[in-house]
């Protein structure tokens, strides 16, 4: 199994780079995770990554995208509350990026 | 690994047809390319479900961690398959190697690589069945087809095995009538009891086994899931749907693939499924423990799909349902029409499935008990009892792509076209060697619908992107309507790479689009938010 070095420690990995314990994660994780993408994290993408891992907590697995659109022009307004203001904030999708910054394992099956 | 880039030119440039290889196919040790393989399966997904051999392994690494006797359990296992599945030995013993399958096979059309001609992927596991249980092959060795087990011989089968979907599209021009799937599903099997499964494979079926679904979704997720379709339902109709689940003395239970719950654009097609049946009133539940119509146990081995699919019969046992009614799906329907009553049957505590809208009697699922959606809806508007405005879908120009299960699994190829000849007043079909009995594959099925094999999709995928093309230059062809999750996930993927512009659609979303609800306000949007044609603004 993968590891990744945060904070001294050797974290496991999946082999696309998820998080395989949840507890491992902590804010400083994502940034790190991001800065590897070549990415800052404002205060726009934690609005996105704190409503995963929320919406994790309660669920068992990351929302629908749709969900996440919604939620997102709820509370960021409806100029945002699309997949393009997503995509700009998660160039590699953020069912993908932002998961694995929040710590959160890949869905599969037929999707 | 580095993200796949490859262009579709360069993708398509890298096919050779007429390169001889240089060396023998025996001789050519298997290589596995970056981003035509997925990953190993994970330990704890093998224990969930008692696998053998449950440890984390990778197909890159030297050591796939096999237990010390592992040619001993294959060679049982052979043993065992070939006395259980009379076809199994038939269609080892009667190939005459004629190659009218060899360019039928979407992964050989796609790549070139002649182990994807589906005789000689066959001829891999056969060269071994020949050595170890026929006589010529013990004395003649090699001069009969004939080669020793050895690891390579493990890896190569591992590396080809999962590069054939199952699809039986080969079949269907076998001169003997050879099912090479079986041959495919025999090999995977071997390799199971070896714990060498993928991660996209056996996720989905550990999580099967426990919450019901291949997602993982939780009965209360299933349930926040539905409600926020009903709420977009609401807004675009002005109609507040209030379906029930798990609901004891229902008429009907509907089973669907959990995929259309979670990812567009299955989740149009989900509240097109909604909206149909609130229009007519049927008398149905959701369960949230039979949540899954797929089986990707279906991939691993024949034990393993039974298990996962018990739960269907259970669930309408318990709720005391008269019928099953399925969701658009592929494999789920060559698991449901060809081994489920033998597998979990007989379902004697069902009645033979009859509309209550119609009173149709569906005969063809006599002992299943289970139809097909589409088998529903086309009697439905053959009937006359759904109202229907095409010209709402008027901005589509929609093509069908037979999923490999529905078509060649059972047969259904009229439903779906009737249907989409009612909702849509632009259809046009793909050339029709491409289509019906003889569709391709959508390049990802069978559990290889990961991220890490992209390359190899796309190139099982090209046949079928190069029809939807065609259609497209001809026809100006704009949606790529299916019956299938795992279409739906995987096409979406396929025409962003060849074919920019076209979209994929479920047929039961163009249905919700079209349907003319009681009560309903003026429609401004489809279901996807999107304007109605005429309804832009200027």
């Amino acid at each position: 199994m993968p590891t990744i070095e945060f904070q001294g420690k050797q974290l496991e990995v999946d082999e696309d780079g998820y998080l395989v314990n949840l507890d491992d994660w902590q804010p400083d994780l994502a940034t790190q995770l991001a800065s590897g993408d070549g990415l800052t994290l404002t205060e726009n993408h934690w609005e996105v990554i704190n409503f995963l891992r929320d919406y994790y907590q309660k669920y068992q697995i990351a929302p629908m995208i749709k969900i996440l659109v919604k939620e997102i022009g709820k509370v960021m307004g409806p100029e945002k509350g699309n997949t393009k203001y997503l995509y700009e904030l998660f160039p590699d999708g953020p069912a993908k990026q932002a998961c694995r910054y929040a710590g959160l394992p890949k869905p599969t099956g037929c999707v | 690994m580095a993200k796949f880039s490859k262009k579709p030119q360069d993708l398509i440039a890298d096919i050779d047809y007429s390169k001889t290889p240089q060396t023998e196919w025996m001789d050519t040790p298997v290589e596995f390319k970056e981003h035509t393989f997925c990953w190993g399966a994970k330990g704890k997904n093998l224990e969930v479900v008692g696998f053998p051999n449950a440890r984390d392994w990778s197909p890159t690494e030297e050591d796939w961690k096999l237990p010390q006797d592992w040619e001993n359990i294959v060679m049982e296992g052979i043993k065992d398959r070939l006395s259980k599945y009379r076809s199994f030995k038939l269609f080892m013993d009667i190939c005459v190697r004629c190659g009218a399958c060899a360019d039928k096979c979407h992964f050989y059309i796609g790549s070139g690589d002649p182990k994807n001609m589906p005789v000689l992927r066959a001829e891999l596991f056969r060269s071994i069945y020949r050595r170890y249980f026929t006589a010529p092959g013990r004395v003649f060795g090699r001069l009969a087809g004939a080669r020793e087990l050895t690891l390579q011989v493990l890896k190569e089968w591992w590396y080809y095995f999962y590069q054939c979907t199952e699809c039986r599209r080969c079949s269907v021009f076998c001169p003997y009538g050879i099912d090479t799937a079986e041959i495919t599903m025999m090999v995977r099997e071997l390799t199971n009891l070896l714990g060498l499964n993928t991660d996209w494979i056996s996720g989905p079926v550990a999580n099967c086994y426990m919450k019901g679904n291949h997602l993982g979704l939780e009965p209360h997720t299933i349930k926040s899931s539905v409600e926020f379709f009903l709420d977009d339902i609401e807004t675009i109709t002005g109609i507040r749907i209030e379906p029930t689940f798990n609901r004891k003395g229902a008429e009907v239970l509907f089973v669907t693939p959990s995929g259309d719950l979670f990812a567009d654009p299955g989740t149009y097609t989900a509240m097109g499924y909604l909206m149909l049946f609130h229009e007519i009133g049927l008398d149905y539940t959701w369960s949230t423990y039979a949540s899954e119509g797929g089986n990707f146990g279906f991939f691993t081995s024949n034990e393993m799909a039974k298990r996962l699919n018990a739960k269907i019969y259970a669930e309408a046992k318990r709720l005391g349902v008269k019928w099953i009614l399925g969701g658009e799906c592929g494999h789920m329907w060559r698991v449901l029409n060809q081994y489920m009553d033998t597998w979990n049957g007989p379902a004697d505590f069902l009645e033979v499935p009859k509309s209550p809208i119609t009173g149709t009697v569906f005969e063809n699922a006599k002992t299943t008990k289970m139809i097909h959606i589409t088998e529903f809806t086309a009697d439905l508007i053959r009937n006359n009892k759904i109202k229907l405005d095409p010209s709402r879908n008027d901005n589509l120009i929609v093509t069908y792509h037979d999923s490999c299960n529905t078509a060649r699994g059972m047969g259904l190829l009229e439903e779906p076209r009737y249907i989409i000849r009612h909702v849509c007043n632009h259809f046009y079909e793909m050339p029709e060697d491409t289509i019906r009995e003889k569709t391709f594959c959508c390049g990802s099925g069978t559990g290889l619908n990961a991220g890490e094999n992209m390359e190899l999709r796309m190139r099982g995928g090209l046949p079928r992107a190069m029809a939807v093309k065609h259609v497209k230059e001809k026809h100006g062809v704009n949606m790529l309507a299916n019956v299938c999750a795992i279409d739906r996930a995987t096409l979406s993927a396929l025409m962003d790479y060849y074919n920019k512009g076209v979209r994929v659609t479920g047929v039961h979303e163009m249905v919700g689009n079209a349907l003319v609800m009681k009560g309903e306000k003026p429609r401004e949007t489809n279901l996807r938010a999107e304007p109605l044609p005429g309804k832009e603004e200027a």
